[in-house]
């Protein structure tokens, strides 16, 4: 069989003169393997084509030019702390209704610089609006079909099979509409994705979205300070800095292998734009796993260690002090964390899927004395 | 060489009008062409053909450079429009790359990509393009070696190499000249039919090569087409040349079996200075005894139309370089300037060239014994050309794996 690999005879001959040694030949070789070696530390050292100063800490490993936000209609930035509540009223028994409105749209979003994806949307931005309720809140999504295909949204959270967004059950055809209506429950860090099939297309086109349900604190009086403090807008909640994040990744020549790796979508967006923290102030990330194709994502913290909230439905945390955890596909938790004893500085976070950081998937915090 | 298409040839009338009637005919079919085009292009009569789907993307490598600043590629495009190269992957990772020139590539267009990534001496490496539409173009280097600069040692050396394999074999076949000088008419078929043996060999491995090579270069060169037609047209060509004083003998006939395994020779250093700069694998110095093995043939098979004259030595010289020295200019052009259409094309001509010297040599075999096509089937000439075949099948076996 080994003569059937074709190296044919052209091939192997430099081979054949480099060994058979013309003094001249071996003279030159060996001064080119040298200088090309010689050579490696300083082109990965200098770097000179980067500009900006955190350039240096991940050298030529990156996604060259810049992803056009504003075409894109949102901003990796923003979606961080955009959270979408939706509007507010009372129900007649004295319960707290709460109405989000979702379309699903057909757009073409860049998700590294250059490379468009023609992704299929929540509200034409990927992931989908971060909607935040509370617990015990009556919710009604109010959900049209504006794109090409079936869709519908399947939430993960407590609800009647009439609800579950699967097909006979709020999957709708381009044109519809359709009203999810369930309680908001339990708390926790969820998530929601379109559920029509063929599954796996239609979520690593960009259908999903981080669904989030804060605790209401009194209903947890033994730690009503921590249920406090994760129900967005009081006052404890206001001193913690926090961020959503979902893990996606996209296939862009649709062979089942996944060719950029992201948090919020756009590769090395906070590479290039490091997520600004305060020092001072703790830091909590609700962090979902919705990638294709690979079995497994993970969430590493460079210099520090974390809480983890597995599913965010527990009020202490399931984890205590690590600094990796993994999620398969929809698993999502919730990570505590503070850089108070920490030097001002950059701090990577990445997956340690050593792959999926250099194909994008990787960030910086950038851990500063005050926030401006 | 080709002409344009022309109408058909008028009567000889003599009627003016008659005589213009050509000019008509000939004009109609382009204004017609004209007019299909301008419709094409204004009323878009095809637009139900545009569904929506993404641009047909193809790109091509054509060139690789490992340096100590990095990766240089060589890329062509074939899209069915303009495609932009939107981000470059090393090993599964972005990595930093420049476009030279920079923009869109239109069909048929090339641009160098500058990555500046440090590549380890040795191993394997894998280049994946990424387009604006998200399709991936892989390019694999086998074994990374840094690629042979323009300076004069790594010519020099080369120039060695072609030498070894091209001019030193065939001046060495060339001096078994005197002792083939006293041999008999059966004799003198077998080393002809040995030739033609040979030629056969050479004409089946350049046309595979060329076939193969043709296979790695884009698609808009049509590798396939071009080689049968590249090889056609030098067959044809060649002959016409030999044959314009009748058929070629003698020091005519040598210099023509000469030019064939020259080009044939051109072709393989065109390939083997590829592999420099591709960095192939080497397995030690038995290759290079086994090409002048092989190669010595070629020698002998040029000195067997002059036995009968006493040509000067330096028509031997001229000979032999004229046969082994292109080697040496394929190795150069084939390390700086490696593509593999241009491989394709020199041994595809080198196919045709070997097809036309197999005519000729055969030809002489017969008219050289007297007793025409019966020479052909007698079993010096049968035994001839089995060993001239086998000789160079067996000798291949050293280079080949």
């Amino acid at each position: 069989m080994w003569f059937r690999e074709r190296v044919s005879r052209r091939g192997l001959l430099w081979g054949g003169l480099s060994a058979a040694g013309g003094s001249v030949m071996l003279a030159g070789g060996s001064s080119l393997a040298q200088s090309s070696h010689s050579g490696h530390g300083e082109a990965a050292a200098v770097s000179p084509a980067i500009p900006s100063d955190h350039s240096s800490g991940h050298g030529a490993m990156t996604t060259v030019g810049e992803v056009d936000d504003e075409r894109n209609g949102f901003d990796p930035a923003k979606l961080l702390t955009d959270w979408e509540t939706g509007t507010v009223s009372t129900l007649s028994d004295g319960r707290k209704l709460r109405t989000f409105e979702v379309e699903a749209v057909d757009r073409e979003i860049e998700i590294a610089p250059g490379v468009m994806f023609p992704a299929w949307t929540y509200n034409g931005r990927v992931p989908g609006p971060a909607l935040r309720a509370t617990e015990g809140e009556r919710l009604r999504i109010v959900f049209r079909n504006l794109g090409s295909h079936p869709h519908s949204m399947h939430f993960h959270g407590i609800h009647s099979a009439r609800m579950d967004g699967v097909p006979g059950a709020g999957l709708i055809d381009p044109g519809d509409e359709f009203v999810y209506e369930f309680d908001a429950r339990p708390f926790g860090c969820h998530l929601y994705h379109c559920h029509a099939l063929p599954l796996k297309r239609h979520i690593h086109k960009g259908m999903y979205g981080l669904f989030v349900i804060d605790p209401d604190p009194a209903l947890h009086p033994e730690h009503e300070e921590i249920a406090r403090s994760r129900l967005l807008g009081t006052p404890e909640n206001v001193q913690w800095q926090e961020f959503a994040m979902v893990m996606n990744a996209f296939d862009t020549n649709f062979d089942n292998e996944n060719e950029v790796y992201a948090v919020n979508t756009i590769a090395h967006a906070y590479m290039k734009r490091p997520i600004t923290i305060a020092r001072d102030r703790p830091v909590r990330i609700y962090l979902a796993n919705v990638i294709e194709f690979d079995p497994i994502n993970s969430f590493h913290l460079h210099g520090n260690f974390f809480d983890y909230f597995e599913q965010g439905t527990t009020l202490t945390p399931t984890l205590k002090t690590v600094d990796l955890i993994t999620q398969v596909q929809a698993q999502r938790g919730i990570l505590e964390f503070t850089y108070g004893e920490h030097e001002p500085g950059l701090y990577m976070f990445h997956p340690h899927q050593s792959e999926f950081t250099e194909l994008g998937w990787v960030g910086m915090f950038n851990v500063v004395e005050t926030v401006a | 060489m080709s002409e344009a298409p022309r109408a058909p040839a008028a009567d000889p009338t003599p009627a003016l009008a008659q005589r213009r009637l050509p000019l008509l005919w000939l004009l109609l079919p382009l204004a017609a062409l004209g007019l299909a085009i301008a419709w094409l292009i204004t009323a878009d009569p095809l637009k139900n053909f545009s569904n929506g789907a993404p641009p047909v993307e193809s790109l091509t490598f054509e060139r690789t450079i490992l340096s100590s600043d990095g990766i240089r590629v060589l890329v062509r495009a074939g899209g069915s429009q303009p495609m932009s190269i939107a981000q470059v992957q090393v090993d599964d990772a972005y990595w930093q790359f420049t476009q030279e020139p920079a923009g869109p590539l239109d069909r048929g267009a090339t641009a160098w990509l500058h990555i500046p990534y440090p590549w380890t001496l040795g191993e394997a490496h894998a280049i994946n393009v990424v387009t604006n539409t998200g399709a991936t173009f892989a390019h694999e280097i086998a074994v990374a070696v840094p690629t042979p600069t323009r300076d004069a040692t790594s010519l020099v050396s080369q120039a060695m190499l072609g030498l070894f394999v091209g001019l030193v074999p065939v001046v060495i076949g060339m001096m078994f000249y005197p002792a083939l000088r006293g041999v008999g008419r059966n004799g003198m078929n077998f080393l002809l039919a040995l030739t033609v043996g040979l030629l056969a060999f050479l004409a089946v491995d350049a046309t595979a090569e060329a076939f193969e090579l043709a296979g790695e270069a884009a698609a808009l060169f049509q590798g396939q087409a071009m080689v049968v037609l590249a090889a056609a047209a030098a067959f044809l060509l060649l002959m016409a040349a030999g044959r314009r004083d009748g058929a070629p003998t003698g020091l005519a006939l040598a210099s023509f079996i000469a030019l064939g395994i020259g080009l044939h020779n051109l072709g393989e250093g065109l390939a083997i200075g590829a592999a420099f700069a591709a960095g192939a694998a080497g397995l030690g110095s038995f290759l290079v005894l086994g090409f002048m093995l092989h190669n010595i043939t070629e020698g002998i098979g040029i000195s067997a139309p002059l036995l009968k004259k006493r040509p000067p030595i330096w028509i031997f010289a001229a000979l032999a370089l004229l046969a082994g020295g292109p080697a040496v200019i394929g190795l150069w052009l084939g390390s700086l300037a490696y593509a593999p259409q241009w491989s394709a094309l020199a041994l595809a001509i080198g196919a045709g060239a070997i097809a036309q010297v197999i005519v000729e040599v055969t030809a002489y075999l017969m008219r050289s014994d007297g007793r025409g096509s019966i020479a052909l089937t007698s079993p010096a000439t049968i035994a001839g050309l089995v060993g001239g075949s086998a000789l160079m099948y067996i000798t291949a076996m050293l280079v080949k794996l």
